[in-house]
């Protein structure tokens, strides 16, 4: 495949991963906020914390309230990582590539640009139908997924894909536990509160695995959505499982089959993929949660930059 | 079957012109007879939703172009009417028979140009015409095309005059566009329509992508081609065009820079390394191709990529060099040039052309000026024109002055009437001017597509069918 053309692929994926989770991750927040409990403030700030806006955000805004984060996330064509800047992205590298993905894909990935300039959505929403409007940024992307799944060919475009996909969920996932452990840790006497409890459930309602835990665990603790979010083989949005995936799809595209000549990427992938497989719950804690998830976030940049080079440089060839 | 003008099509006045549907008294002609009393049975408003839908569905499937407009890049779409364009089979014959004369013999002229140059030996064309012309590529003089093709895909530009006849008004030999749109009207109107195309016997035109990449693979130096299609990039106006075209035929769709040469041939960077390409299929300009063999400055070329060509290593589609056709001033020789190679009369006429580098058609031009409309030898998609009777004295005065400084770079011709055909205008039906564009393919053999692309000036009076400028399309309709 086209160096290229395997580039758009995966960054069109990686796009539409990141807007389906900001779009996840704004919902939930907002539906917390309306329980919170009388007298405790709604907390905004770590959503930016999580999707690593806040530099951006604090160029643009003194304070932060609701409105201001749900624009900044939703809709500001400033922010390059705005649900409306990955559409927009995801799109363009869509249209780079139609040869390469299905009609439907792409009509798919167009509906979800042409849903973002409605007049209805666009700023100033939270007066209008906020939940509405996440709600079908979600679907829509579900419904990509699936379009993908049933009319794509398990050639490079997928396996790109994939990489994409596999690796900016496990960021994303990283990130929201990273949030709620470093920076929502709850005061000792909060530990167990009603609040607490709300902030575990909503971060796995955000990842839609609030009763996939209360199923496997039967009750919701810290040390279970951890390992549920981190470790878990089966569920799929957690860090080893997107790892385990990506991993997957990288050796289809190295080609590898022999076990000989790794690139980079396939080795760095490797190792981490081990590293997950052979770790427990205990391990992690004992590393101390918020390092072992910066590690992640490291490994997984790194990952992504050999990507680039062994895929899509092609620094080697004199052109 | 009716012959009275129908109800949804009142009050339709053709207006002196010469209109596709109805004749000077109103009466339907026979080509439109059974699209006229079926499309009579809908309600106005199944019309208007039908033409929503349709625009609509352009959007979704992302039909689109980008214009610059005071330095901002908006996508635009080219809508479709949905009332179409209808030929009947012997016009059709007529054109299909006019075309195929006219590219074989232009295909001749190229091929002489860059060898013997035997028709200015003849003295049928004045060497000094090709000596003048800028699209005339000296690199490309000696060089053999696979069977001796030059122009593989053309769209030739024909228009129909007050008089019924329809004449050619330009010949786009390079890299023309518009054959995408063709195929995506075709798609929406089978939806809006599709009882009509089964009675009607409309002569379909899904086989184009078939025939053409049975084309590039035919003009492959190896067995097993490799075959690509070189686009500038997606703010080209065309983007959707070659993406779609790319997609259709399933091959790949490379920018310049995917491309590398290495020892006179030409590979794709892919993510397993280099992969030999044999035929290109491109939607580049002659002088962007290739920055060490043409213009310097192209960022959209692949450096070596015509030394590759001519050592044969690689096919290009259409062949470099094939815009000396488009000249407007060897345009106005293609009569002499089909009589000299084929010894014919041309089956389709030019519209009459005055070359002001002869002393006696530039004394015509400047005196008859705010008749005619001038145009620069070598400008398209409607620019360097001035249209006499619209324009202002300055301006006429502006041109006289051009000519006389470059007598070459000027041609005129008389003001032609587009013919007009039923267009949905807002809340009613009114006559719009429309050409038409057929494609030709010329691998082994010759096709042409039957229909084309019929462009339709969307404003009410204009002339102007270019997309840049307020034009849509309609689908063409052959009948069988």
């Amino acid at each position: 495949m086209l160096s290229r053309v395997a580039d758009s692929i995966y960054w069109m994926n990686r796009y539409i991963e990141r807007a389906e989770n900001y779009a996840r991750f704004i919902n939930v927040n907002f539906t917390l906020a309306l329980d919170m409990p009388m007298g405790k403030e709604e907390q905004w700030e770590p959503l930016l914390e999580i999707t690593e806006d806040i530099l951006y955000f604090r160029k643009k805004y003194d304070t932060v309230d609701k409105e201001k984060v749900i624009d900044f996330l939703a809709f500001d064509t400033d922010n390059p990582n705005s649900i409306y800047s990955c559409i927009a992205h995801a799109r363009e590298n869509a249209r780079t590539v139609r040869e390469n993905i299905s009609t439907e894909m792409w009509e798919q990935v167009n509906s979800l640009y042409l849903l973002m300039r409605e007049p209805k959505f666009g700023s100033g929403i939270m007066t209008r139908e906020p939940m509405l409007f996440f709600r079908e940024v979600i679907s829509g992307i579900q419904s990509f997924r699936g379009i993908t799944a049933s009319t794509i060919s398990r050639s490079d475009a997928w396996h790109f894909g994939r990489l994409g996909l596999f690796l900016e969920r496990a960021d994303k996932t990283s990130r929201l536990v990273d949030v709620k452990y470093h920076i929502l840790l709850p005061s000792a006497e909060d530990v167990g509160s009603t609040l607490d409890l709300l902030q575990w459930a909503a971060l796995l309602k955000s990842v839609s695995a609030y009763s996939v835990c209360r199923r496997k665990y039967g009750y919701i603790s810290p040390n279970h959505v951890i390992e549920l979010l981190i470790l878990d083989r089966r569920f799929p949005r957690s860090i080893y499982f997107c790892i385990k995936e990506a991993f997957l799809s990288m050796r289809e595209v190295s080609g590898n089959s022999d076990g000989n000549s790794y690139n980079i990427a396939e080795k760095l992938m490797g190792s981490m993929h081990t590293q997950l497989e052979y770790t427990d719950i205990q391990g992690v804690i004992k590393d101390g949660v918020h390092e072992y998830l910066d590690r992640i976030q490291v490994d997984i940049m790194n990952i992504s930059d050999a990507i680039f080079a062994s895929f899509f440089a092609h620094s080697n060839i004199d052109k | 079957m009716s012959t009275t003008l129908q109800a949804n099509f009142q009050p339709y006045i053709a207006d002196g012109l010469f209109d596709e549907a109805f004749d000077q008294a109103g009466r339907i002609r026979n080509t439109y007879a059974a699209f006229g009393d079926s499309f009579n049975l809908l309600a106005q408003a199944k019309i208007r939703e039908m033409q929503y839908a349709t625009v609509k569905a352009q959007l979704a499937t992302g039909m689109t172009f980008n214009v610059y407009d005071e330095g901002v890049n908006k996508e635009r779409i080219l809508p479709i009417d949905i009332i179409p364009r209808i030929i009947s089979a012997a016009d059709w014959e007529l054109i299909e028979k006019g075309l195929h004369q006219r590219i074989t013999a232009l295909n001749l002229f190229i091929d002489d140009i860059y060898h013997d140059q035997k028709i200015i030996a003849d003295k049928v064309l004045p060497a000094e015409v090709i000596r003048s012309c800028p699209n005339f590529l000296e690199p490309c003089v000696g060089l053999n095309p696979p069977h001796g093709i030059w122009c593989h895909v053309t769209g030739t530009d024909i228009i129909r005059n007050n008089d019924g006849k329809y004449y050619v008004l330009e010949d786009n030999l390079r890299v023309p566009s518009g054959v995408s749109y063709l195929l995506e009207n075709r798609e929406l109107l089978k939806r809006n329509f599709p009882d009509l195309f089964e009675t009607l016997n409309v002569r379909p035109v899904y086989d184009y992508t078939h025939h053409f990449m049975e084309l590039l693979r035919e003009m492959s130096p190896r067995p097993h081609p490799h075959v690509v299609l070189l686009t500038p990039g997606i703010y080209n106006s065309a983007y959707f065009e070659h993406s779609y075209l790319a997609r259709d035929m399933g091959i790949e769709l490379v920018e310049g820079r995917d491309l590398v040469v290495r020892d006179d041939c030409v590979y794709t960077l892919t993510t397993s390394g280099l992969k030999q390409v044999d035929v290109i299929y491109r939607r580049v300009d002659d002088i962007f191709l290739d920055p060490s063999a043409f213009r310097r400055d192209s960022l959209l070329g692949v450096p070596g990529l015509f030394e590759a060509y001519r050592k044969g290593n690689v096919a290009l589609v259409n062949a470099p060099g094939t815009g000396i056709a488009d000249d407007k001033v060897i345009y106005a020789y293609a009569p002499e040039i089909i009589k000299y190679y084929l010894d014919q009369d041309p089956i389709l006429p030019n519209v009459p052309t005055y070359v002001c580098d002869r002393p006696r058609d530039m004394d015509h031009v400047l005196n008859n000026i705010e008749e005619l409309v001038v145009k620069e030898a070598n400008a398209s998609g409607g620019y360097g024109m001035l249209i006499g009777p619209q324009a202002t004295k300055k301006s006429c005065e502006d041109f006289r002055k051009r000519i006389k400084a470059d007598p070459r770079n000027y041609i005129a011709q008389p003001v032609i009437n587009l013919s007009t055909v039923p267009t949905l205008a807002s809340g009613r039906i009114e006559p719009r001017h429309v050409d038409l564009r057929p494609f030709i393919l010329y691998g082994r053999n010759l096709k042409v597509i039957p229909g084309g692309l019929t462009r339709v000036a969307l404003r009410k009076g204009s002339l102007v069918v270019n997309s840049s400028q307020g034009g849509g399309s309609k689908d063409t309709w052959v009948l069988g």
